[in-house]
């Protein structure tokens, strides 16, 4: 393997951890503030994803869809906080659990009654069209560099916005003390609509981003669903240093394993066989790490003070 | 005297009896075949209900052990039908009792697997973690070729049971109805066992309970594998009621229509499960027949039931559950 | 309006010759109307309902059922089909893994199964049965072609497919006919979204072309990414991945890619001008090679039914063996194991005004047979 291919393996690990930041960053913080468990965050994401494809087939302007992706994923969240969610707070997990498990079949089958059943089209705009030179020698897709750099930018705003400002106070209040919030006076209810359609909006921009890189329908959320919960479990639930660090390691070890897994098996088998056996080992590899973790840190890496 | 709630209980029952054997007599076996789901769903979700209803685990995974019973019932029809050795020589079988043994031992062993690593988390953690080792499950089926990968297993002829022929769909309901049964009235025996109120009381109050003296990781991990073996029985059943296994049986959609039955049915209470699967089946097959849409309103009407009416068909039909 | 006049000429032109012999026939068509792999089965509903309305046929009823890709909702369904519906034929299925849990049962309960897309070796091979025809294809076939078409231009091929059964026949089938080195062979997730590893592999790999079976949703994918990696190896696959259907959500990314297909839109015969006609004026889109399939299926349901009674086995399988239909993928017989043979073509993907489609560009195969049937033994 040459350290060329290395490198570009490295950074598509490391755009597929910034990603599932986005969306493991909005379950967390709802999670952490509210104690709510959204199984249908990857139907907001859809939401993004759908939102853009159709702003920009009609407009021509990915960027005008980029806006709409956040715009709607937002509204659809403070739309579902507003009449679902907030029924929830104080219900015990499974509710909660079956609840965003019925929002799920509500969204999936209510998008493919406004779009279709087809995949919808949705390009990359051309300002991040192409690939630029790695060292090395070998070429990189600016988007996915745009990815990152996008995902580095939101996780630094993340940053500001919850250790500089007001709002930023009333959520670290939130999860710390869920009761004293509310005695000292602060809105609790416009605060958890607030953060609830923040994180939809975060799952809506990683949905129409991603959108453009693959294929957007119906069901698409799913799997990145699941890899974001694995990220939270990693990271400690609760907590976006926790969900950032789960991120890049689930985006870099999933990565690289279906790289390296099956030259391994290649070793002892056959081309094809390994082939085969090291791709079924490469898809479970995640999931075994998280159970490895779990079984000697079960709060997971980052344990947040409540969860 | 008999309470309300058994008295709805046993109507169920009497039910889920008359309606198939009525349809049969009347030439349309089809329902039998429904009658049948119903009871095999409600075997599989009684066996959750162990965990989540008594011991307050909700397994976010159980679709790893519905899946992995059907498995073992798949492959080892196959290897008896082709009759090739399974593993250190032993053959297949398609004898059902023996079948079943099989599956409920796999399940069992791979819920005591599970439940020994997820058992040490709790809350969401517990939720998340089994739902991950049902994903690392379903994804080692998908990818394993040798007994059909994604395109799942076809089991050409029924598995049989002595005595009875298992092609006729009716036979092949009163075999499953009597398994639900008696799986009923373990629940039962549980329940009121020492082993049962301690499972109840650590739900309750863990604190409490270990400072008695009793080990609440042990009494969990013992009532989830217990569990893992009943929803794996489900499984080997279910495959029969195919004729086909595949990794759909293991999806997480299959793990969360589990926990659907048990908060349709009434949460905790013997004949949620019953209950539940009986009125998802009944859902599925009246709003698929009206529209193509009938996820949509099937969503609606899960919502509706965890927001308005949360002690499922059993609480509005019997009224509040007695244990909390 | 037009839509109207024109369906029913089309119906009355039909009818005349087809409405000499009249018993009812009951199908069941299964297929996928909701999820994500709807599309494929709106069309083939779409395909077979138009030659079962071009038929003029009173006597065929259709009921549709969607199975939600879910093997166990079609298995239920088939049961209550046969046993409550009590249908003659059963048709639609759209994916291997849901044809293989229906059609074996379905034929051991004597009811005749005619399969619109899936194709599994299993039962084209030592497994076939006489209740079982496939009016598509062999789902090795369109591999096949593709390596015999590998072997003019390319040394060394990269070769990848789903890690599930249907990936693993289609690199099988790939290989049975390509004689040159195969620089690697990789087998990814299946319902993987991102390429971006395998693209790496494929840039470090050295080979001269690329053959990748992905459809639906990774297809999409892969192709959106490969053509912004900078990576210029050409790409090549079965037309599956580049069918009508995802053509408009992959884009341009797809012009010029070569793939296989026993049938395009521009495919130059008279049923084939008059199908895509009919189709477009009755759905308002192109059809894709589904709509063609179901619709071929539909023909030969309805060409049997016209001259035997379905319940008379042995006549209607013989009639159906006959396959007496004007295909728009031209010609069109049954080989022993009651699957297709056909002429299999090398497409191109081009743009046709705005929309992307598929040109013919040259045949591979003619005649061609799949390998399963000398085990057949009917």
């Amino acid at each position: 393997m040459t350290l060329a291919l290395a490198l570009e393996q490295l950074l598509n690990g490391l755009q597929l951890g910034v990603m599932l930041f986005l969306m493991a960053a909005g379950l967390t913080l709802i999670f952490g503030v509210m104690g709510l468990i959204n199984l249908a965050h990857g139907s907001l994401y859809m939401v993004g994803a759908f939102a853009c494809a159709a702003v920009a087939a009609a407009t021509g302007s990915f960027w005008l869809g980029l806006v709409a992706s956040l715009a709607c994923a937002a509204a659809a969240g403070a739309i579902v906080e507003l009449l679902v969610i907030r029924r929830l707070y104080d219900r015990d997990h499974l509710d909660q659990v079956l609840a965003t498990f019925a929002l799920i079949l509500m969204f999936s089958e209510g998008t493919r009654w406004l779009f279709g059943s087809f995949p919808l089209y949705l390009d990359i705009p051309p300002l991040l069209q192409g690939a630029v030179a790695l060292p090395g020698g070998a070429q990189y897709p600016v988007y996915r560099l745009a990815i990152i750099a996008a995902g580095a930018l939101v996780a630094f705003g993340l940053y500001l916005l919850i250790g500089k400002t007001r709002l930023g106070m009333r959520i670290r209040a939130g999860e710390s003390d869920r009761e004293m919030i509310g005695a000292l006076g602060v809105d609790i209810r416009t605060l958890y609509t607030v953060v609830f359609a923040l994180g939809a909006a975060l799952a809506g921009l990683a949905g129409a981003m991603v959108g453009a890189l693959q294929s957007v329908q119906v069901g698409m959320g799913e799997p990145v669903l699941i890899l974001a919960f694995v990220v939270i479990v990693i990271g400690g639930i609760g907590s976006i240093k926790g969900a950032l660090l789960g991120a890049l390691l689930v985006g870099v070890v999933d990565t690289l394993g279906r790289l390296l897994l099956p030259k391994l098996v290649g070793v002892f088998l056959q081309p094809a066989q390994a082939g085969m056996i090291g791709g079924a080992a490469a898809s479970m590899l995640i999931y075994m790490m998280m159970a490895l973790i779990l079984a000697m840190k079960p709060r997971g890496l980052f344990p947040a003070a409540h969860a | 005297m008999l309470n309300r709630e058994t008295l709805v209980n046993l109507i169920l029952a009497a039910l889920l009896l008359a309606v198939p054997l009525m349809a049969n007599a009347f030439g349309q076996p089809f329902y039998v075949t429904l009658a049948t789901r119903v009871a095999i769903l409600a075997l599989a979700a009684t066996g959750l209900n162990l965990a989540l209803g008594l011991g307050g685990l909700v397994s976010f995974g159980h679709a790893a052990f519905f899946g992995i019973g059907g498995y073992a019932a798949g492959i080892l029809a196959t290897h008896a039908f082709s009759g090739d050795p399974l593993l250190l020589g032993l053959s297949g079988t398609n004898q059902m009792p023996l079948i079943w043994l099989v599956a409920m031992l796999v399940a069992g062993l791979v819920g005591l697997l599970i439940g020994l690593i997820s058992l040490r988390t709790s809350g969401v953690y517990f939720i998340m973690i089994t739902l991950a080792f049902a994903q690392m499950v379903y994804y080692f089926a998908i990818s394993w070729p040798a007994y059909g990968g994604e395109d799942g297993l076809s089991i050409l002829v029924r598995n049989q049971f002595p005595g009875a022929n298992t092609m006729k769909p009716v036979s092949f309901f009163l075999i499953c109805y009597a398994v639900l049964i008696v799986a009923l009235g373990l629940f039962v025996l549980i329940r009121g066992s020492r082993f049962g109120s301690a499972l109840q009381a650590a739900r309750q109050n863990e604190v409490r309970v270990a400072t008695v003296g009793i080990a609440p990781y042990r009494i969990r991990l013992t009532a989830f594998a217990i569990s893992a073996a009943l929803t794996g029985l489900a499984g080997a059943l279910f495959a029969d009621l195919n004729r086909f296994v595949s990794p759909s049986m293991l999806s997480w959609h299959m793990s969360g229509e589990l926990i659907v039955l048990i908060i349709l049915g009434g949460t905790g209470r013997l004949f949620g499960p019953l209950a539940g699967a009986a009125l998802f089946v009944i859902f599925e097959y009246v709003l698929g027949g009206l529209t193509e849409r009938w996820q949509f309103f099937l969503g609606l009407i899960l919502l509706g039931t965890v927001l308005f009416a949360r002690g499922g068909l059993l609480g509005l039909l019997a009224g509040k559950a007695r244990h909390g | 309006m037009k839509k109207l006049v024109s369906a029913a000429t089309l119906a009355l032109s039909m009818s005349v010759s087809s409405l000499a012999f009249a018993e009812p026939v009951k199908i069941g068509m299964i297929t996928t109307l909701s999820g994500g792999g709807a599309g494929l089965g709106i069309d083939t509903r779409d395909g077979f309902m138009l030659a079962i309305k071009q038929a003029g046929n009173s006597e065929i009823e259709v009921i549709t059922e969607d199975d939600g890709q879910k093997p166990e909702l079609a298995v239920q369904i088939a049961d209550k089909m046969i046993q409550s519906d009590q249908v003659d034929i059963l048709t639609g299925i759209v994916w291997s893994n849901l044809l293989m849990a229906v059609a074996p049962s379905a034929v051991a309960q004597g009811k005749f199964y005619v399969s619109t897309n899936a194709a599994p070796a299993a039962l084209a091979g030592e497994n076939c049965n006489p209740l079982y025809f496939n009016a598509a294809y062999q789902n090795d076939n369109l591999h096949e072609a593709m390596g015999e078409y590998a072997n003019k231009d390319y040394k060394k091929m990269f070769i990848m497919a789903p890690n599930y059964p249907a990936g693993k026949d289609s690199l099988t089938g790939f290989k049975r006919f390509y004689k040159g080195e195969v620089a690697s062979e990789v087998y990814t997730q299946v319902g993987q979204t991102d390429y971006a590893a395998e693209i790496a592999q494929i840039r470090a790999s050295g080979a001269d072309a690329v053959f990748a079976f992905l459809p639906g949703g990774m297809g999409i994918a892969f192709m959106k990414q490969y053509a912004q990696s900078g990576v210029d190896i050409p790409i090549m696959g079965p037309g599956f991945s580049f069918s009508q259907d995802v053509l408009g959500a992959i884009g341009d990314a797809a012009l010029g890619v070569k793939n296989s297909g026993h049938w395009a839109k521009d495919l130059d015969n008279e049923a084939n001008k008059k199908f895509v006609e009919a189709f477009q004026a009755e759905y308002g889109r192109l059809p894709s090679i589904y709509a063609v399939q179901a619709y071929d299926a539909g023909q030969l349901i309805a060409s049997a039914a016209a001259k035997a009674d379905v319940k008379d086995t042995e006549a209607f399988r013989a009639e159906l063996l006959k396959a007496d239909i004007q295909s728009p993928r031209g010609k069109f017989k049954f080989n022993t194991n009651q699957h297709p043979i056909q002429d299999i073509y090398v497409r191109e993907v081009v743009k046709d005004g705005d929309v992307l489609t598929n040109k013919i560009l040259a045949p591979v195969f003619t005649d061609h047979e799949d390998a399963y049937a000398k085990d057949c033994k009917m």
